[in-house]
């Protein structure tokens, strides 16, 4: 980091543009160069996820209903929508209802309804029915990607403008401190900071209100809570996340029953893991199978990736996938602190929707239609703002007077719970459950955030994983293919170190690496280097852009920032 | 004129469909053929120093060629051509295509990618060529256009090396990999591109008929690569080459 500075000042004349591109702490003055074209319009969303499009929606339908129009601007680091969606996914229709009542008949790729609902305890060997603490009655087994690709159709019927292949990567500021839009990008920098022959220049996104959906761990929602420090002023805790690790085979067609939804508790993760597996009928023979690992987990060798390949070897999620292919690869963090943990999310000029604040239901596992409310309440706010001057602080109030507050609250308990361990989570699960309901004034706390969690490599011992058997467990390159991911790789690299001695001098030696293991897409290896040391070396064009190192490393010195974009994974299916 | 074509993103895992009859392309990233965009850029370059009036990009295929047209008029063409055609196109059906759209717009150069990467023909250019009778530059590593002689010097990358031809236009050039880096599609480009027009034609229209000469009978999956053995010496070599591999 320190040596990537030191060259820019050495050449001037990259001066402005590759600083603004950096992640030194510059002065706003850097920010808005006058090099860079700006372009400016009403409302500016970064992120073309189920909350973006579901805010870029209900504005484009508020002018309609009001005889007016606002100019809104969806950018998407991904290629294309869809892309960079992956979630598991049980789809609670209730957002989409409000938001878009005739998706039946405008041919949503929802089809699928949830036909049965299995809940098993695994043991190494075995798989205990218990009862299911779900209720997915009107629910439907989908893909989000799918689904969100319909709906960037939809929003660009509704003159919606989405840009795929543009990374947002910084905010912009007026005099005042106030966010008047992001900037995107410079492209065809080379690793070496210095520009190619197709060098271009981000553009400014000017907005009069900029709503950031960029999903859990945004890079730009957390820079702007803790400018704005969102998190203190709505008396929120820290986030707390999980890791999604997650395949789409296509199975036998008499093994196949769509609409089946199962969840498994216990096996391969230890009693002081959170986490859980799901696997989920989808249509066309495709299921959707995965492995969510808390990333509060203690012991640094754990593998969540390789647990996730013993996962389907147990001899009752075997059978599914035996004579099947896999199709697609993913992984993406989810956020799991709930309602302890959202932020006050308005700031001056804008305000975060969707998982980038966190509303996702944990007990439910479903987000999807949370974060599609917000982005529906956040649109209703900034329709008032930009158009009659009222106060954005109204979703902030819409918020908590919407089913979302409600659903949120009554399922607070749920995972703090599990902080005890396993069974005593379960055990006050099952009696939030079935008897009190969240209706009690007691509201658990977190544990440590999940880069503190972490204990010293000594206090573990070494976990010996199995090898890859290429039929149904795969080896770590081979999954990454699947996932279609890929970056320009003469790009500087995305993941930058806040200090480049810290993983030789702290998480090898004091943690065991744990970045190298928790990384579903290998990016952090530790090589032989001179002196028969061992050295980071960061394969930043495998990046799946799922944020875990940016959450778990122990010193918090791993920061993920956006490259160029359209890099990434190609999410179809996910 | 340049001819850009709608593929599978280079960077997407190939699956072939269970029945064998081809490649899956539902739900598949599709992309504008990396050839054809260092055609384009090369066709950028020539109306940037002047030597060219006029960019007119080419696209055949289904409606949604037309994604990968606007691609072309946002990296800087000045208009688009879309040819509709649901079925597949074979290299000779698309320079019949284009032959007649030739004649209707009169280009000085002809540019297209060395070839496509879905079907690896590298067959389309040099059929053109035939078809209108103009010289031909192919896998070009260096273009270089002199107006007033209304000459191009193409330096071909052949196998023994480099083979530089000079070529009287109208001519085709088809442009191999090291001929240039295209440039990104800005956003304020992306944008204007929208107004861009775009002319739409049909085989019909145009009286080419497409047959289809050619007919796929199987697609399969390269077979899978057994794993390397380390042996332990040369013994065990030679009784492998010898009993396994039959070789020696």
């Amino acid at each position: 980091m320190l040596k990537f500075i030191s060259h820019f000042l050495k050449s001037k004349s990259n001066l402005k543009s590759t600083l603004s591109n950096s992640r030194v702490p510059i002065s706003r003055n850097f920010c808005t160069t006058p090099i860079r074209d700006s372009i400016q319009y009403d409302v500016v969303i970064v992120g073309a996820g189920p909350a973006g499009l579901s805010a870029a929606i209900r504005l484009k339908q508020l002018c309609r209903q009001n005889d007016t129009d606002l100019s809104v601007c969806v950018l998407e680091k991904g290629a294309e929508v869809g892309a960079h969606i992956l979630s598991g996914n049980v789809f609670e229709p209730r957002a989409l209802n409000e938001l878009l009542p005739q998706w039946k008949q405008q041919e949503a790729p929802i089809t699928t309804p949830v036909s049965s609902d299995k809940f098993w305890f695994l043991t190494k060997n075995r798989a205990i029915s218990l009862p299911s603490p779900f209720n997915n009655e009107g629910n439907y087994v989908i893909s989000l990607s799918q689904l969100v690709r319909w709906m960037g159709a939809k929003a660009e019927e509704l003159g919606v403008e989405i840009y795929p292949g543009f990374a947002a990567s910084e905010i912009l500021y007026d005099a005042n401190n106030k966010v008047i839009g992001i900037g995107t990008n410079d492209m065809g920098i080379s690793k070496d900071g210095s520009k190619k022959e197709n060098f271009q220049r981000g553009v400014e996104i000017k907005g009069r209100m900029t709503l950031l959906s960029e999903g859990c761990r945004g890079s730009l929602s957390e820079q702007i809570m803790k400018k704005y420090n969102l998190r203190e002023k709505g008396g929120a805790e820290h986030q707390t996340y999980a890791l999604g690790i997650k395949e789409v085979w296509e199975i036998d067609e008499e093994k196949h029953q769509p609409g089946a939804v199962l969840h498994t508790l216990g096996w391969p993760l230890d009693h002081k893991t959170y986490g859980g597996s799901f696997l989920y009928h989808m249509k066309d023979r495709q299921i959707a199978l995965g492995l969510v690992v808390a990333l509060n987990y203690q012991n640094p060798f754990m593998n969540p990736y390789e647990e996730f390949q013993k996962l389907k070897h147990h001899p009752a999620i075997k059978p599914y996938l035996e004579g099947g292919t896999v199709i697609q690869y993913g992984a993406r963090t989810l956020n799991e602190g709930g309602f302890q943990s959202i932020p006050y999310p308005v700031f001056p000029g804008g305000a975060i929707i969707g998982c980038s604040a966190g509303f996702l239901n944990v007990p439910k596992i479903k987000g999807t239609h949370t974060a599609m409310k917000s982005g529906m309440l956040a649109a209703e706010a900034a329709f008032g703002a930009v158009n009659e001057g009222l106060d954005m602080n109204t979703y902030w109030d819409a918020l908590r007077n919407s089913w979302i507050w409600e659903e949120l609250y009554k399922a607070r308990n749920y995972r703090p719970a599990f902080k005890y361990g396993l069974i005593p989570g379960l055990a006050l699960s099952g009696l939030e459950h079935y008897i009190l309901k969240g209706r009690h004034p007691i509201t658990l706390k977190h544990g440590k955030p999940d880069h503190e969690a972490t204990n010293a490599a000594q206090l573990h011992s070494p976990i010996h994983y199995p090898k890859p058997d290429g039929i149904l467990s795969f080896d770590v390159p081979t999954s990454l293919h699947r996932s279609n991911t890929n970056h320009e790789h003469d790009q500087p690299p995305h993941l930058r170190l806040r200090d480049p001695k810290i993983p030789e001098l702290t998480n090898l030696p004091v943690y065991a690496a744990p970045e190298s293991r928790y990384c579903p897409a290998r990016v952090y290896e530790y090589v032989a280097a001179e002196q028969n040391k061992l050295k980071l070396q960061i394969n930043a064009q495998n990046c799946l852009h799922c944020k875990a190192c940016d959450i778990k490393d122990p010193k918090q010195n791993i920061k993920w920032t956006v490259p160029e974009g359209g890099g990434g994974p190609g999410y179809s299916v996910m | 004129m340049v001819t850009i074509k709608r593929v599978i993103d280079y960077a997407v895992k190939i699956r072939v469909k269970p029945d064998k009859t081809g490649v899956v392309t539902q739900n598949v990233k599709m992309s504008m053929n990396p050839f054809c965009e260092i055609a384009l850029e090369e066709a950028l370059r020539i109306k940037e120093s002047g030597l060219a009036s006029e960019v007119i990009a080419v696209s055949m295929g289904p409606s949604q060629s037309i994604d990968t047209l606007r691609t072309g008029l946002a990296m800087g063409a000045d208009r688009g051509i879309h040819v509709e055609a649901n079925d597949s196109l074979y290299p000779l059906s698309v320079a019949k295509i284009l032959k007649k759209l030739v004649e209707i717009e009169k280009p000085g150069l002809l540019i297209l990618g060395k070839q496509a990467i879905d079907d690896d023909c590298n067959q389309t250019g040099q059929m053109i060529a035939g078809l209108l009778n103009w010289p031909q530059g192919t896998f070009a590593s260096k273009v270089v256009l002199d107006k007033e002689k209304q000459v191009v010097t193409v330096d071909r990358e052949v196998d023994d090396g480099i083979e530089t031809l000079s070529l009287n236009l109208p001519a085709v050039i088809t442009t191999d990999l090291r001929l240039n880096q295209p440039r990104y599609a800005t956003l304020p480009n992306i944008m204007k591109a929208k107004s861009k027009p775009i002319k739409k034609y049909t085989p019909e229209e145009l009286n080419v008929e497409i047959k289809s000469d050619l007919e796929i009978v199987e697609v399969t999956e390269p077979p899978k690569r057994k794993s390397g053995v380390i042996v332990s010496s040369v013994d065990e070599l030679i009784d492998k080459l010898k009993n396994e591999a039959n070789v020696i």
